[in-house]
């Protein structure tokens, strides 16, 4: 089953090649196998799994399948799964069973979509290397020395593993495009109020937003198609239409006026991955595409503004982990205080209590002006570059990130030098764009994404082009053990 | 020295929603804990709140009935502070942008004016939930069904310069939110509470006295008492040369003390910032006219028309009009007997007496409107008089039984029968010489005084049956006979 689209699957269900149940079986099966080799599942849900599958067979035996009907997906351990442990890859909710399922996850059931079990991340999706796990990093399938990038690193390595076909990310800040691009995915953060956040547990609740991390354009239409849509449970879920995604994807690219920010390519960029970003801009420019300069004059700020607004969400988001109700409490409190102290402070990990104190601070009495104002200020900059930017082109391209998948361990002593993996990503959250990676190809055997971003509720043309230029190219298809990957585990300096 | 007292008040009014500010789960008193919650009153992980847009329509309605500015832009915040009962460690309420601005009520003082005193804002907020400290084995119970019921918290400029005017104004607000309808006031089960500022300064300083806050003050009586009590302590410390420290105090009602509250808890820096989770509240002029609109007789406007329309005094008016349930009943009444006076008396003294006597508000009285009207209309009729009526009055309170039956059973009618009030008024006469000696003495204006004496012999004879009407003429036109 490895690495077949989940086009290919839905197409062989409905063809009776194998059922619904058989391929859950399977997967669950080479995820056993094969996993401990990445540690992208932080739970298999064998048994729910097997119920969903029976129950779509059925719909399939029925003749009322939707595309999505029996093909097995993964969630990110971030969204509440009901009658199975919803972690947040964190020790706080080691044992936290949610009662309830999330707006996405209803969806993507009524769809008929299988899910597998849950994938790890970075601790409440806060990181960009998957590193701050819980329950340990996840090791990129491309090399094994690499990080799959964060916070979705669990559902990207699993996908570049060919464990499942799709899986479910968040993005706060980048975190389903950059492990995108660190695992040669092609992954969607839609508009800020398309996908309902309800179930999803919150990290920066104005920033976060779920989209599909893929294979394909194709399939990741698919997959947005069932999570997109307007929830009442989610105030800030926008009350429109939702498009079908897959309906654009042949659209020709002629006329598509593509914006390169010089911004995006400044010292900081590794020069590879810049040839790799050029050399794709310059397919699309192929295709029908005109390539025009512009300019994003605050990006540069986006990175101290983010790091103060997220924390600052987070520190309240978070405040409702406090041992009184459920997740994790510490042994024996003498009192309330201890209660509340011990749990956190054994319950959290380091990075999550860096950011909660960093947003505490930002939030604080004599700071809140100087710190939290100023970097919504900075974000309203930021939007209008960008409102700006896309009256003039109708996207933006450039690199995700600045280098391809980094090695495991070497950014961890580091928060700022992590924190500056995130200089591409970080504005599409702040404005609230959707912004997507596509493979673009490769440095030293780590594949390298293409960023597009587009206007509100663009998303459609942005599959298209993504998928037109993966009619073009075939990074998208390249696998790690199609190209004689994964290599072997050779632990720096052990 | 003499000393003015400054009182400012917070006052929280919880509002008659049917579901919760944030949450479809049922407002109520009284469940069993924790089951009127959702997944976002329990603060689970992932669950977002959805504003109750009837929670907005009563804030709107509150700002039009005192005359403030609607604000067209509001916007919840977050409180964050960790307490058990809040279940996702913070309060979302409002901050820089209340849905209410600045307003006023008038309040009648003692001296009989009127004075104005200003609101600063109202904003909504959520409810917390309840810590139960007992019956847990030393261990705390947390129940969450209040948790995110809609609160107004409504904050008055710092006006007030006595306990009694504090008390006046909040029988005032308390007048307003039952007359719109937001709320059912119901102060025992803490439907309407406040805080108080208080502080005291030199007659004649313009700079304010440090403050204390009175926190929680759950009836009428004791916001006068608490804040008495408070005043004197101030006034002692500095009388003694001591400094009143800012801080935040509880008033012990069996005590009739206040005391400071652990300074731990003030120790909060709440580190509000805007709700991410909620879009801000964009409200235009038509839906704020359309509320105004539709606003019900305000109790100024109420209290105005029992002057000019049921020709009552101004006192009365203001009284009946202080309650929406009170006037409501007093027109009730009026309804039956169709005599404004006499039902204002009736509910004002009477009626009043029994409610003082028992602790009881309008709303629990066991006497109906219909029932004292009836009452009123027996005593118009001449069926009984003022006296019997009392009697009626009394067993309707105490006992079950409609007026007309009580008065058959109790023997109540009054005699009319001239005959019979005629033979004792002559029997008086005859046994009362002297007196009758001295009203033929007198000067023929001063009789009418002496009047009285027989007036009493002749009830008493009747035992309080004869209609007093009949004995006063039949004892006159005797008495003038003798003269």
């Amino acid at each position: 089953m490895t690495n077949k689209t989940l086009v290919q699957i839905s197409k062989d269900l409905a063809a009776g090649e194998y059922s619904s149940r058989e391929i859950t079986q399977d997967i669950i099966a080479d995820i056993k196998a094969r996993d401990s080799i990445y540690n992208s599942f932080i739970s298999v849900s064998e048994h729910l799994a097997l119920t969903q599958a029976d129950a779509a067979d059925a719909r399939i035996a029925a003749g009322s399948a939707e595309i999505l009907t029996g093909v097995p997906f993964a969630h990110k351990d971030l969204f509440c799964t009901q009658g199975h442990a919803t972690t947040a890859a964190s020790k706080m909710l080691e044992n936290f069973v949610p009662p309830y399922e999330s707006t996405v996850g209803q969806r993507l059931l009524s769809a008929g979509a299988v899910c597998v079990g849950k994938t790890n991340m970075d601790e409440f999706a806060m990181g960009s290397s998957n590193e701050s796990s819980f329950f340990g990093a996840v090791k990129n399938p491309w090399d094994l020395n690499a990080v799959p990038g964060g916070s979705s690193g669990g559902s990207a390595a699993a996908v570049a593993a060919g464990l499942v076909p799709a899986a479910t990310g968040t993005d706060t800040g980048g975190s389903i495009r950059q492990p995108s691009s660190f695992c040669n995915l092609t992954g969607i953060k839609p508009t800020y109020g398309r996908v309902s956040r309800f179930g999803i547990i919150a990290y920066a609740s104005s920033l976060d937003q779920a989209g599909p991390m893929c294979q394909t354009a194709h399939d990741a239409a698919i997959m947005l198609n069932a999570m997109a849509g307007f929830d009442e449970q989610d105030s800030t879920s926008q009350q429109r239409e939702t498009p079908d995604f897959t309906a654009e994807l042949n659209l020709p690219l002629n006329g598509l006026k593509v914006g390169l920010p010089k911004e995006f390519f400044g010292p900081g960029l590794n020069p590879q991955v810049a040839e790799c970003i050029m050399a794709a801009i310059k397919q699309i420019e192929a295709l029908g595409a005109q390539i025009i300069d512009i300019s994003l004059p605050n990006l540069e700020l986006s990175i101290p503004a983010y790091y103060v607004i997220a924390p600052s969400e987070a520190s309240s988001n978070l405040s409702r982990f406090d041992g009184v109700r459920y997740g994790y409490r510490c042994d024996q409190p003498t009192d309330l205080m201890d209660l509340y102290c011990r749990t956190r402070a054994e319950g959290f990990g380091t990075e999550v209590k860096r950011r909660i104190m960093v947003g505490t601070y930002a939030l604080s009495e004599g700071y809140y002006d100087a710190y939290y104002v100023k970097a919504q200020r900075i974000r309203r900059l930021i939007k209008d570059d960008f409102t700006r930017a896309l009256s003039q082109v109708d996207v933006i391209m450039g690199p995700v990130a600045p280098t391809p998948a980094f090695d495991l361990g070497s950014n961890t002593k580091d928060p700022v030098a992590m924190y500056l993996e995130d200089i591409y990503t970080l504005s599409a959250n702040m404005a609230g764009i959707p912004a997507m990676s596509t493979p673009a190809g490769f440095v030293n055997g780590r594949p390298v994404g293409l960023h597009i971003m587009g206007n509100y509720f663009a998303e459609a043309k942005l599959l298209n082009i993504a998928h037109q230029y993966q009619q073009v190219t075939d990074w998208h298809l390249q696998t790690p053990t199609s190209s004689g990957m994964p290599v072997s585990n050779t632990e720096k300096g052990a | 020295m003499s000393w003015e007292i400054v009182i400012g008040l917070e006052i929280h009014v919880q509002l008659a929603t049917r579901s919760k500010l944030f949450s479809g789960a049922k407002v109520g008193f009284g469940a069993l804990p924790n089951t009127q919650t959702t997944l976002v009153d329990l603060g689970m992980p992932g669950a977002l709140p959805v504003f109750n847009e009837e929670a907005l329509r009563m804030a709107v309605t509150f700002g039009t009935a005192i005359n403030a500015e609607v604000c067209k832009h509001s916007v919840f915040a977050r409180k964050n502070y960790f307490y058990p009962d809040s279940p996702k460690g913070y309060q979302t309420s409002q901050m820089d942008h209340p849905i209410v601005g600045l307003g006023y009520l008038d309040i009648q003082i003692e001296d009989g004016s009127t004075k104005r005193i200003g609101v600063t804002r109202a904003h909504l907020e959520e409810d917390a939930g309840k810590s139960l400290h007992e019956d847990y084995d030393g261990m705390t119970g947390i129940d969450l069904n209040r948790s995110s019921t809609p609160l107004l918290e409504i904050v008055s400029e710092p006006d007030m310069r006595s306990a009694k005017e504090a008390v006046a104004y909040m029988r005032k607000m308390h007048a307003i939110v039952t007359t719109i309808g937001i709320s059912d006031g119901n102060m025992a089960q803490g439907s309407m509470r406040c805080d108080a500022n208080v502080s005291v300064r030199p007659k004649g300083q313009d700079k304010l006295g440090t403050r204390a806050e009175l926190k929680n003050i759950n009836s009428f009586k004791f916001i006068e008492r608490a804040i008495n009590v408070e005043v004197q302590r101030q006034i002692d410390i500095l009388e003694d040369g001591g400094k009143i420290a800012q801080e935040t105090r509880l008033y012990d009602s069996d005590k009739n003390e206040t005391r400071p509250m652990r300074s731990k808890e003030e120790a909060n820096d709440y580190r509000y910032f805007p709700c991410p989770d909620l879009l801000p509240i964009e409200i235009d002029d038509a839906y704020i006219d359309a509320i105004r609109q539709s606003l019900p007789e305000l109790p100024d406007q109420r209290s105005a028309r029992f002057v000019s329309q049921l020709e009552l005094s101004e006192y009365d008016a203001r009284v009946l009009s202080a309650s929406r349930a009170l006037a409501d009943y007093f027109e009730a009444v009026v309804a039956v007997c169709n005599d404004a006076k006499l039902s204002a008396n009736w509910v004002t003294s009477e009626l009043a007496r029994y409610m003082n006597q028992h602790n009881v508000e309008i709303e629990a009285a066991p006497v109906t409107a219909e029932q004292l009207g009836q009452l009123i209309g027996r005593i118009m009729d001449g069926t009984i008089n003022g006296k019997a009526a009392k009697t009626v009055l009394d067993e309707l309170w105490n006992q079950t039984g409609e007026v007309d039956a009580i008065i058959e059973a109790k023997g109540l009618t009054q005699v009319s029968d001239t005959g019979a009030i005629a033979a004792m008024v002559d029997d008086v006469i005859t046994a009362s010489p002297k007196q009758v000696q001295q009203y033929i003495d007198a000067e023929v204006d001063k009789r009418g005084k002496m009047l009285g004496f027989f007036m009493g012999q002749v009830m008493k004879a009747s035992k309080g049956s004869a209609n007093p009407g009949q004995v006063n003429g039949l004892l006159k036109d005797k008495l003038d006979e003798l003269c």
